[in-house]
């Protein structure tokens, strides 16, 4: 059974409030059966230097990510972990992590795939837990292991291949990244590693919104009126739109996908994990440098 | 192929010598043990040059003296402990070092020590950057002096 949804006026404002809970709602609902919080952060070091008490560590890296097909795990893995983790299919999930929730809406985005029904951001995350004052500890749970059906992903929905984003062109596109990234332009230093990609710049006519816009200074999402401002006038959505968004692997606009999707209601958004690590090194797509969002290529390159 | 120095060798055995699983322990170890910077730096954040390859923030100086030793000073917040304990472990492994022997470190060290799977490539790619930033300074005061 999931826990009661929490009664917060403050998210009446979202589309889908049942997929935020405040700092106090989770205080006061530690240790209720059937909740498990997991932390999934950026710094994987992070969750061992203290977490909230009870949550279990979740880490995209080692857990939900198969290194052999570079995918994210199937069915049976994904079955494995979550009852490893004492979770079952009607288990309330609450995830939070490190800057802005931006790698735990990526692992939320992951439970999503998989069809996990009760799964829920931590409003402010791990930063806000811990502006507060509350209780931390490095504890490591007990975990009794529970059962979790084997349920095969569902990439139809919320996941772009880059094929798709291709027929996708010429509806709007969202690029999280920042505007260095999106413009193409990298600082030339000497004895500097340079990004994975072969090729600076962004998907031809996406639109660039930093992920990080829609976080607040504390980590909570901005209302839904500034939401709406940044998306819609200063970005041009418009209510109904199909929407992907993008960024390096797909983590950071895991976070503006939440935002599109739960905040504000569009039905159809989806993530493009591959990104601009797979986008910038493909042959044959074509991309667009500098500032403007640029026009559909006339010939969108060998692949379009 | 040239070779790592006896202290960086040392702690590159340290973290193959432990089970892939408990290496991240270790590197947690090490970013508890991040020197604190001295007072000469602390009080002049000006002097720090940021490693903004990395995904946190970290602040580096490197001093090379009249010697050609080289001192080596990190800075990194408390909540982004995989920085310090990349920072913490060059610190261990070449401050005090001779400028050649830094210079001598193979770029691939980071990859040595193991961490490969239980990392992101991009965060091995910080601790790359760290490195050759401080090789560069070396390199840059070397021919300055």
């Amino acid at each position: 059974m999931s826990l009661p949804l929490e009664n917060n006026p403050n998210y009446a404002q979202y589309a889908h409030p049942e997929r935020l809970v405040s700092t106090d709602w989770l205080a006061a609902n530690l240790g209720a059966e059937n909740l498990v919080v997991l932390e999934s952060n950026e710094d994987i070091l992070l969750y061992s230097t203290g977490h909230i008490p009870g949550a279990l560590k979740i880490d995209w890296f080692t857990e939900l990510n198969d290194e052999v097909t570079r995918d994210y795990v199937e069915g049976a893995a994904f079955a494995e972990l979550m009852a490893s983790k004492g979770i079952s299919r009607d288990s309330t999930v609450v995830i939070y992590g490190d800057k802005s929730n931006w790698w735990a809406a990526y692992a939320l985005w992951v439970f999503t795939l998989f069809g996990h029904e009760d799964v829920r951001l931590l409003d402010g995350g791990r930063d806000k837990w811990i502006a507060e004052g509350r209780e931390t500890s490095t504890e490591k749970p007990a975990v009794t292991a529970a059962e979790y059906p084997v349920i095969e992903r569902d990439d139809s929905v919320i996941r772009a291949y880059l094929p798709q984003v291709l027929e996708h062109l010429g509806n709007p596109l969202i690029d999280v990244r920042s505007p260095e990234e999106y413009t193409g332009e990298r600082t030339h230093m000497p004895n500097y590693p340079e990004e994975g990609a072969m090729r600076g710049g962004h998907i031809p006519t996406a639109a660039s919104v930093p992920w990080g816009k829609a976080a607040a200074a504390d980590g909570t999402f901005k209302s839904r009126a500034d939401l709406e401002a940044i998306y819609f006038e200063e970005a041009g959505l418009k209510p109904g739109d199909d929407v992907v968004a993008y960024c390096r692997i797909g983590e950071r606009s895991s976070h503006t996908w939440f935002v599109l999707k739960h905040l504000l209601g569009f039905e159809s958004v989806r993530n493009y994990d591959g990104s601009w690590t797979e986008w910038g090194n493909a042959v044959g797509v074509p991309i667009v440098r500098g500032e403007a969002n640029g026009e559909l290529p006339a010939k969108r390159g060998a692949r379009a | 192929m040239s070779a790592l120095n006896p202290a960086l060798a040392e702690i590159v055995e340290e973290f193959s010598e432990v089970p892939e699983a408990d290496r991240l322990e270790l590197l947690l170890d090490y970013s508890r043990e991040l020197p604190e910077l001295p007072p000469h730096l602390a009080e002049h954040p000006e002097l720090l040059e940021q490693v903004v390859e990395c995904q946190s923030p970290l602040f580096l100086v490197v001093e090379v003296g009249a010697d050609q030793v080289v001192r080596l000073f990190f800075s990194a917040p408390p909540e982004a402990p995989t920085t310090r304990g990349f920072a913490s472990v060059l610190a261990a492994g070449l401050d005090g070092s001779p400028a050649e022997e830094i210079l001598a470190v193979p770029e691939d060290m980071p990859a040595r020590l193991g961490l490969s799977r239980a990392l992101s490539p991009l965060r091995m790619r910080g601790m790359s950057a760290m490195l050759g930033r401080i090789k560069r300074q070396v390199t840059e005061q070397l021919a300055a002096a």
